[in-house]
């Protein structure tokens, strides 16, 4: 019976070692692809970026919403004015720098409903 | 008196099964409705900029107001002490229950961010009364939860009075916060009253009070069970004595807007020249909300009109809501007093508004919603009494 | 009784400290008078409230405010008219009795009391520091009790899918939206567009300021000149006051 067990999850660890073959592999675990457009220095590490993007994003949009404070360092406009493709000229899409990654970990993002995922040239001179 | 009995329906039958199925079609088309309308955005929908409460909102608020005032017979039970609606009381909360969850289904699936409900429930701004709203019907539920717990678990059953109280009060309180929904409105004249507050309280004993009755008749009528005319005369008198004060209220709304001048054009909309509006009102809330069940109730005797005259109220009541809630809105705004007005948004005219088939449907499928709940629910817990016979019932001190 | 000079050093300094501390008690809050657009790391401040005057026996056909608002919010028609979304009209008025003919532009009013922030179930709809009133979208869950809630029919619901928005002014479906006093604008210094727009293109009726501003243009012609608001009877304090109405 044991005997069993233990073959069925040989078996099912094996599989899945296979099933990730299709993506990057970074040692055993895939990651996703993200092109990051513009290198050079980001808001803060990549590291912390990574970790920390969402908690930054929803701390700075009441900030930005409720008190009108728009350090240019927080603008998601700015996020996106760096990091949309320059294929694309979006961040969504197949290898769009938002979705890239939030669609490797199913976590589904709305920010872009209503948002523009599009840099735009601004008319008017920016602080 | 003696104890009562209360069993489970047996719910075996093709019969039920079949109603299970008619119900469980209707509650899946209100879902591809509020997908459908989600999906695409509400262009899809009769609602719009002038119009932004519609049919889904008429059917939402008679459940809702429905729901607080199906309670009323179990209240009278446990609050008043009267011994013969206390066969009832479990039906009353279980359908308050079942009531409430259909509307509020309707409510949410309506709304243009449904997702957003979490959102909704952790984010409160206490000026507002559909935040206070919010809390009232989700307390409601675990009152009346309660509620149905001393009912039913004997050990308990000494706290059935206060936990009925509470019930009681808890549901004058959110209905008169349904009413000041539209009572708060300062900008439209056809709200913007302290009346309706109390005007709801009543409408909702008198739409609990039908829907309870036509669900009684059929639970014991297709399970069998016996229905004698000593409950059921109460419950006719009762529903007759709300009908009329339903009728009182929209009188004294009317008759002192008359006596206003203001208030004249407003009027002249609803009673007179509203062309749906107006016809809704005289004939659907009036006629048949009002006059038609009273001669009903009192002339006659037979179950068939009580039966006849509880679906003319419900019929009544969704007439009156129509009037108010859409009425209410396409009647335009006064900015700008003794002059005419027009503008690309629909200013200074009658907004224009025919309910879609998304809408409906949401809508009957929140009231399927109610149903069905209540169905399956009677099948799982005994909530119906083995007999209301004359002779089974408490006597005639109640 | 005789402090010595160090007390006396020593109160002054305090003194000094106290006034340097209160002047800037925390980012943004300030007791000096903001004397020009603040920078955007300050927060929107109480001392200044925003508002618009508008003359309208300077107002035609001309519909100057409306495109230019719809262009620079990214205000699409769907050819639906009573649905698509508008922040600002021209409204017609006529006296019933005396015939006499009007037009004026009408937008949210930027009330200081406003009914849609009183009735907005989760905060959504809110009034910020220096009188602009918004809807913060990531809040609103598309309720409307706003549009019913406001004298002006000044907000819409979005009843469909919105794309190829402006980078400043997310939209979005299913959210209830209005006249933002062009705060993107405003708070890199600029004027709404449609006070822009008619100044430039129309009937030069539309000014813009600070209403708290003793010293703005709008404020010297409020103190001198008749004006008034849509429904004062409501007691609202609107931000947009209006002249020959």
């Amino acid at each position: 019976m044991m005997r069993i067990a233990a073959g069925i999850v040989a078996a099912v660890l094996a599989l899945a070692g296979v099933a990730d073959a299709g993506e990057k592999q970074l040692g055993r675990v895939a990651v996703p692809a993200v092109k990051i457009e513009k290198g050079g220095a980001c808001v803060a590490p990549t590291g912390e970026m990574r970790r920390n993007h969402m908690k930054m994003l929803l701390h700075q949009r009441d900030r930005t919403m409720r008190q009108g404070l728009r350090e240019p360092r927080f603008s998601l406009k700015g996020c996106v004015d760096c990091h949309a493709s320059r294929e694309t000229g979006s961040v969504l899409g197949k290898d769009g720098f938002c979705s890239s990654c939030h669609e490797y970990a199913a976590v589904s993002i709305d920010c872009f409903e209503c948002h523009s995922p599009n840099p735009q040239k601004r008319t008017a001179a920016r602080p | 008196m003696a104890r009562i009995h209360y069993s489970e329906i047996e719910g075996r039958s093709g019969a039920y099964l079949a109603l299970l199925a008619v119900l469980g079609a209707l509650v899946l088309g209100g879902l591809g409705a509020a997908w459908y309308m989600e999906h695409n955005g509400h262009y899809v929908t009769g609602m719009s900029n002038r119009i932004v409460w519609g049919m889904p909102h008429v059917f939402a608020i008679f459940l809702i107001v429905a729901a607080s005032g199906v309670l009323n017979v179990a209240s009278i039970a446990s609050v008043f002490g009267r011994d013969l609606y206390k066969p009832l009381a479990r039906l009353s909360g279980l359908l308050a229950v079942t009531l409430l969850a259909g509307g509020l289904a309707v409510l949410v699936l309506d709304l243009g961010r449904p997702e957003r409900l979490i959102v909704a429930m952790t984010h409160y701004n206490f000026k507002s009364i559909f935040a206070w709203n919010i809390f009232l019907y989700t307390g409601f539920y675990a009152i009346v939860a309660v509620y149905l717990w001393t009912m039913f678990e004997r050990r308990m059953n000494d706290y059935s009075r206060p936990a009925g109280l509470v019930a009681f009060v808890w549901r004058l309180v959110l209905t008169t916060g349904t009413g000041s929904i539209f009572g708060f409105l300062v900008a439209r004249e056809p709200y913007n009253s302290a009346l309706l507050a109390p005007m709801f309280i009543i409408m909702s004993f008198s739409f609990g009070l039908a829907i309870f009755v036509l669900v009684l008749m059929a639970a014991c009528k297709w399970t069998g069970r016996a229905l004698g005319d000593v409950v059921l005369n109460r419950l006719r008198n009762l529903l007759g004595v709300f009908v009329a004060a339903v009728l009182y209220f929209a009188a004294i709304h009317h008759l002192t807007n008359l006596y206003i001048a203001r208030q004249h054009d407003v009027e002249r909309f609803f009673l007179w020249e509203g062309g749906i509006y107006t016809a809704l009102f005289w004939l659907g809330q009036v006629l048949i909300g009002g006059v038609v069940p009273l001669a009903l109730l009192f002339g006659t005797a037979s179950r068939r009109a009580f039966a006849a005259a509880a679906v003319c109220v419900i019929a009544g009541g969704l007439a009156q809501l129509y009037v108010l809630i859409i009425g209410g809105q396409a009647y335009p705004q006064m900015m700008f007093p003794e002059k005419e007005v027009a503008s690309s948004f629909f200013d200074g005219v009658v907004a224009a508004y025919a309910p879609s088939l998304p809408e409906a449907a949401l809508g009957v499928g929140g009231m399927a919603l109610a149903l069905v709940l209540t169905a399956v629910a009677l099948k799982v817990l005994p909530f119906l009494p083995k007999s209301l016979a004359d002779g089974d019932v408490g006597g005639a001190a109640a | 009784m005789n402090p010595d000079r160090r007390q006396f050093l020593g109160w002054g300094a305090a003194a000094v400290a106290g006034a340097a501390a209160v002047t800037t008690l925390a980012p943004g809050f300030r007791l000096i008078e903001l004397a020009q657009a603040r920078s955007p790391q300050e927060a929107a401040s109480k001392l200044q409230r925003w508002g618009l005057l508008i003359d309208i026996t300077k107002c035609s056909d001309c519909d100057a405010c409306v495109t230019a608002c719809h262009e620079e919010n990214g205000v699409n028609s769907h050819g639906r008219s009573e649905t698509d979304a508008q922040w600002i009209r021209k409204v017609s008025l006529r006296d019933k009795r005396t015939g006499y003919a009007q037009t004026l532009p009408l937008m949210c009013q930027h009330c200081e009391h406003p009914p849609c922030v009183d009735v907005c179930p989760t905060g959504a709809s809110f009034k910020r520091e220096d009188g602009i009133v918004l809807v913060d979208k990531h809040t609103c869950i598309g309720c409307r009790y706003c549009v019913m809630a406001c004298p002006y029919g000044a907000r819409s619901f979005v009843h469909e899918t919105v794309s190829g928005q402006k980078a400043d002014v997310p939209r979005g479906k299913g959210t209830v939206e209005a006249c933002t006093l062009c705060v993107h604008r405003v708070d890199r210094g600029e004027t709404p567009a449609c006070v822009e727009a008619c100044n430039k293109d129309g009937g030069k009726a539309m000014a813009f300021g600070d209403l708290n501003d003793r010293d703005s243009a709008i404020h010297k012609r409020l103190r001198t000149e008749p004006s008034s608001q849509i429904r004062a009877d409501l007691a609202l304090n609107t931000g947009v006051r209006y002249q020959g109405l």
